[in-house]
């Protein structure tokens, strides 16, 4: 769902207008009450549709419920028996690894990589080929999910799609024998804006002067790039990191593109919750593989915080 | 010199594999809905209008498109009004618990998922009679949108100046009053960015109306178009590719709208 990604500048800018306001009393005369008020409608469809989802996928865990069938009706509690069936089965472990491939492939090596690329390439350019480079990306960001899927499906198709035309090898079937290179690469192009984004706000903050000095003294690109750049946006690779792998993570729309398949090969545990959980109805076992990538979320977003607390 | 020569021609040389790679997936986007009988294949068009006389006759393309509009405006101006009563409130006064308060949402919102949380969710739907209802849809992505659209508000509020509000209380105006005609206008390129940002979110959701809407006159366009290339074997590309199109532009419009006006930089976070 959503996603709160305050990038360090805007962090750091949010901070030190907010510090004043922590000692500022109440202008218009508001009152706890009537605060309480203003806030009591946001916080409880909050609480209806964001806490208590997940405290029940906590309960649903522990129980056989199911979608039909007797189980639906009266649902029995079975304690850690679904989590101990989730590690005894060979789909789990194989959603698991597709999971870290499609995490460290499309979100740690393909985005951070061709996102900051991007940016360095771009760093010292005004102009029209910056702004089509740039806008050309963030459109396959902002291009509704379905679109791009059905995109990717036309372009990847092995008849007639147009990679297999510049390529001259028309029957090569993408995304049957190469479904996780497959979406591998549909996401990198998808998501790299966000990276791009954040690198060039970075290498913005980077002082041209220590750059420069650098040159003098002689050091090359990759020089330069190691001792200089890169100290100074340490903080934003790994809020980049972060986020990007958590969004990455729960990304559903491989989905989209093969629907896990074929024969599962790539069936991440997005897809893997919705097959089992919603199209075969074993929903104890669905919300013990949901509660297990709450739990990862968890840690993930946990250090995230604790990271811009730290800088704070 | 032959090194600067080099240079230049690596450099563009890797501008053009970028630029071949972002345009390449797009292109049939733009030249398939002006073929006639289009393929997979990129084609030069013969700019026919037939397809897009074949979309607004299909029973459930321009329909889905409203209903888009419905859940994505819906979601949006509710997200927006509770959003900023409660960013407001938690700006000005010092609630028991308030930065406890600020980080659970801000932890919950980045881990609940709709992936995380499609099961409990649709069995929420079924149990509250949710299932097919759009407002049922709209009160939870609503719910799941608010910690971050709070959060982004709260910052535009911390640093509004409170000079305003405090001479408009000596005038003797009600803190509803104060809010609706001091803050609001104070704060407006705020409300206008969750208000995008809502409204972009909801458009291109797929997973939470495809769980949950079932009756196929009151799903959105992500659905429809979802079902129009899977269901019924042969897709219908012509019909595909316009819709798509027609689906797609309002996200461009809205980039262009927003990158002019306040310069698509980060306001928290623009995505799912």
């Amino acid at each position: 769902m959503a996603l709160a990604t305050s990038p360090p500048e805007a962090t750091k800018e949010g901070t030190g207008a907010a510090a004043p306001s922590r000692y500022s009393s109440d202008a218009a005369g508001l009152g706890r009450l009537r605060a309480g008020v203003f806030v009591a409608p946001a916080l409880l469809l909050v609480a209806a549709f964001l806490v208590f989802p997940a405290l029940w996928v906590l309960y649903l865990a522990l129980t056989n419920y199911r979608l039909t069938g007797a189980a639906a009706a009266e649902p029995q509690f079975v304690g850690l028996a679904n989590l101990i069936d989730a590690a005894a089965n060979p789909e789990f472990w194989s959603s698991t690894w597709l999971t870290v491939e499609f995490v460290l492939g499309s979100a740690v090596i393909g985005q951070v990589g061709l996102g900051f690329s991007i940016a360095w390439l771009l760093r010292d350019r005004r102009g029209p080929l910056k702004r089509l480079v740039e806008g050309l990306v963030i459109l396959a960001w902002i291009l509704p999910g379905a679109i791009v899927s059905f995109l990717w499906v036309a372009l990847l198709d092995r008849d007639g799609g147009t990679l297999n035309a510049l390529l001259g090898i028309e029957g090569f079937a993408w995304l049957l024998d190469h479904p996780m290179l497959s979406i591998i690469v549909f996401n990198t192009w998808r998501g790299t804006a966000f990276s791009m984004m954040l690198y060039g706000a970075a290498l913005g903050n980077v002082p041209p002067s220590h750059l420069e000095s650098a040159r003098l003294a002689g050091a090359s690109g990759w020089q330069q790039l190691r001792d200089v750049v890169f100290p100074h946006i340490r903080g934003h690779v790994l809020t980049n990191l972060l986020l990007i792998s958590l969004w990455t993570f729960n990304d559903f729309t491989p989905f989209l593109l093969t629907a896990g398949g074929p024969d599962g090969k790539s069936e991440v545990l997005a897809v893997h919750v919705y097959k089992v959980a919603l199209q075969s109805g074993e929903l104890g076992y669905g919300a013990a593989v949901s509660a297990i990538i709450l739990l990862i979320n968890l840690v993930v977003a946990v250090f995230y915080l604790r990271l811009l607390r730290s800088r704070k | 010199m032959t090194r600067f020569v080099l240079g230049r021609i690596g450099f563009y040389t890797l501008i053009a594999v970028l630029l071949a790679f972002f345009t390449i997936p797009l292109l049939w986007l733009v030249t398939a809905p002006f073929t006639s009988d289009p393929t997979y294949e990129v084609k030069v068009p013969d700019f026919t209008l037939d397809n897009f006389r074949a979309v607004a006759e299909h029973p459930y393309a321009l329909p889905s498109l409203y209903n888009s509009l419905v859940l994505s405006v819906g979601t949006a101006v509710l997200v927006v009004i509770l959003a900023a009563l409660a960013a407001y409130a938690l700006s000005r006064v010092r609630l028991p618990g308030r930065d406890a308060l600020l980080y659970a949402l801000l932890l919950l919102s980045s881990i609940i998922t709709g992936t995380a949380a499609m099961v409990p969710l649709f069995q929420l739907a079924v149990e509250l009679n949710l299932i097919d209802s759009q407002l049922g849809l709209i009160l939870i992505l609503t719910g799941g949108l608010l910690p971050a659209a709070i959060f982004m508000l709260k910052d535009f509020m911390d640093s509004t100046p409170k000079s305003y509000e405090e001479s408009a209380r000596v005038f003797g105006a009600t803190p509803l009053q104060i809010v609706r005609h001091v803050v609001v206008p104070l704060v407006r390129p705020g409300l206008a960015t969750v208000g995008v940002w809502a409204v972009a979110n909801v458009w291109g959701n797929f997973l939470m109306p495809y769980l949950l809407l079932s009756d196929v006159e009151k799903q959105p366009a992500a659905v429809i178009t979802y079902t129009l290339y899977t269901e019924g074997g042969q897709a219908n590309l012509s019909m595909l590719s316009t819709f798509g199109l027609l689906y797609s532009i309002p996200v461009v419009l809205m980039y262009l709208f927003v990158s002019k006006k306040y310069g698509f930089r980060f306001h928290g976070g623009i995505k799912r």
